[in-house]
């Protein structure tokens, strides 16, 4: 859960950081952008395949079209478009461009999608921490969620520096000469 | 730039297109042949003692109409792949809005037509009464297709430039044009079982204002998508 938590914030990063890379055009920002949306996607790959592991034994079922599984499967596949334009698109600045007009419209695309998606019957339980009244979770668990909640924070950023790094690395090379970041070689 | 000129720019824009279109008739034959051979896919994919044509019928029109509208769509930009056509409407002085809008405003009216030409073959092939409720599920149509032609009309500008545009356009447009497809498939549904307008009206808000929002946000992102 704390996984699906941070695979919408990503969305949201990626399309806060391409509305500033569309006014300032800095390249970092676009990286930053494109680091955020691939540990998004991981993130989301983690939520769809533990979901169902889990859902089978609890539920009694691989998949259902809950709404919230739904949900992320839709912020799945916004991800896996936004990657594959990366990947089609060879001259860097239009890239970046095209990128974030997709980011964009991802992130506005995200409360359409909630409100969609709630429209459907769901098997989860209604938000329970984020609520009007004081959150009514036991405290221990609570404990747990939050606990669980940081340790995903942490993942999430690591994973982006780490990202964010390597892409910094790989222009750098396509900068030499090397276009494609050691593509050629094989 | 004042309003007034703007549209004014942007109807040239379109009427360029559709001139181009109604001269060659190509695209527009195409996608009506299109239209008729997914209905009668459709027609062999089903259990009529299963399912009641009635409770299939708004799939049918929808799926169909989704993948019109993404033919249609590829063509806009392509056009203007030709000669470089592209450069020249772009160094023309006029606000580049207006040429996402007139691109807009043409295929709205392309898909219109396919529209005009699927849902009387889906009334005739499936034997669905819609003549009573033309009203109604001609404005739902109308509010689902503005939304997604706005988002295709801009993903299109992008994806011509790529490799595999086919290709890459779909898989773009897919998740965007789900909710308002699925809004769409829900209220049609609604309205073809001969339900009270009242129960279909939160969806066409709903409709209303994923337009609302995604016009706008497509031209404000469109300069970004033609920027040299």
């Amino acid at each position: 859960m704390p996984a699906a938590i941070w695979a919408e914030l990503a969305m949201i990063v990626v399309g806060l950081s391409s509305v500033f890379y569309l006014f300032t055009k800095d390249p970092r920002l676009d990286r930053f952008a494109a680091s955020s949306a691939e540990v998004g996607t991981v993130f989301c790959a983690i939520v769809l395949t533990t979901g169902p592991i889990w859902g089978k034994p609890i539920w009694g079922t691989w998949w259902t079209w809950d709404a919230r599984l739904t949900f992320t499967l839709f912020l799945f596949l916004l991800y896996a478009g936004y990657l594959l334009l990366r990947g089609a698109v060879t001259d860097p600045a239009a890239r970046a461009r095209f990128a974030a007009v997709i980011g964009i419209c991802g992130m506005c695309e995200v409360p359409f999608i909630h409100l969609s998606v709630y429209m459907f019957p769901t098997l989860h339980p209604m938000p329970i921490v984020l609520k009007p009244s004081a959150p009514s979770l036991p405290g221990t668990m609570l404990l747990t969620w939050l606990l669980s909640l940081g340790v995903f924070t942490l993942l999430y950023v690591g994973f982006v520096v780490q990202r964010y790094a390597l892409s910094y690395l790989r222009e750098e090379l396509e900068a030499v000469g090397d276009v494609g970041g050691g593509r050629g070689h094989g | 730039m004042r309003l007034p000129e703007l549209l004014r720019h942007s109807w040239t824009v379109a009427a360029k297109d559709l001139l181009v279109e109604f001269r060659s008739r190509t695209a527009i034959l195409s996608a009506a042949v299109f239209v008729v051979l997914v209905l009668v896919v459709f027609n062999f994919g089903r259990d009529p003692t299963a399912v009641s044509n009635v409770d299939l019928a708004p799939s049918i029109l929808w799926v169909t109409f989704t993948f019109a509208a993404i033919l249609a769509l590829n063509r806009a930009f392509q056009l203007e792949l030709e000669n470089q056509a592209l450069d020249g409407l772009l160094l023309a002085p006029i606000d580049r809005s207006s040429i996402y809008l007139g691109k807009l405003i043409a295929n709205l009216v392309f898909v219109a037509g396919v529209e005009l030409i699927g849902v009387p073959l889906l009334a005739l092939f499936f034997n669905v009464r819609v003549l009573p409720y033309l009203g109604p599920l001609t404005g739902l149509i109308a509010l689902a297709t503005v939304g997604f032609v706005a988002v295709g009309t801009l993903f299109s500008a992008m994806t011509v430039r790529t490799r595999f545009a086919e290709l890459l356009l779909p898989v773009l447009l897919l998740p965007f044009m789900i909710p308002p497809l699925s809004w769409a498939v829900l209220a049609t549904g609604r309205l073809l079982a001969g339900r009270p307008l009242s129960e279909v009206v939160g969806w066409l808000n709903m409709l209303a204002v994923y337009d609302i929002v995604f016009v706008a946000l497509a031209v404000l992102l469109f300069p970004a998508t033609v920027n040299e």
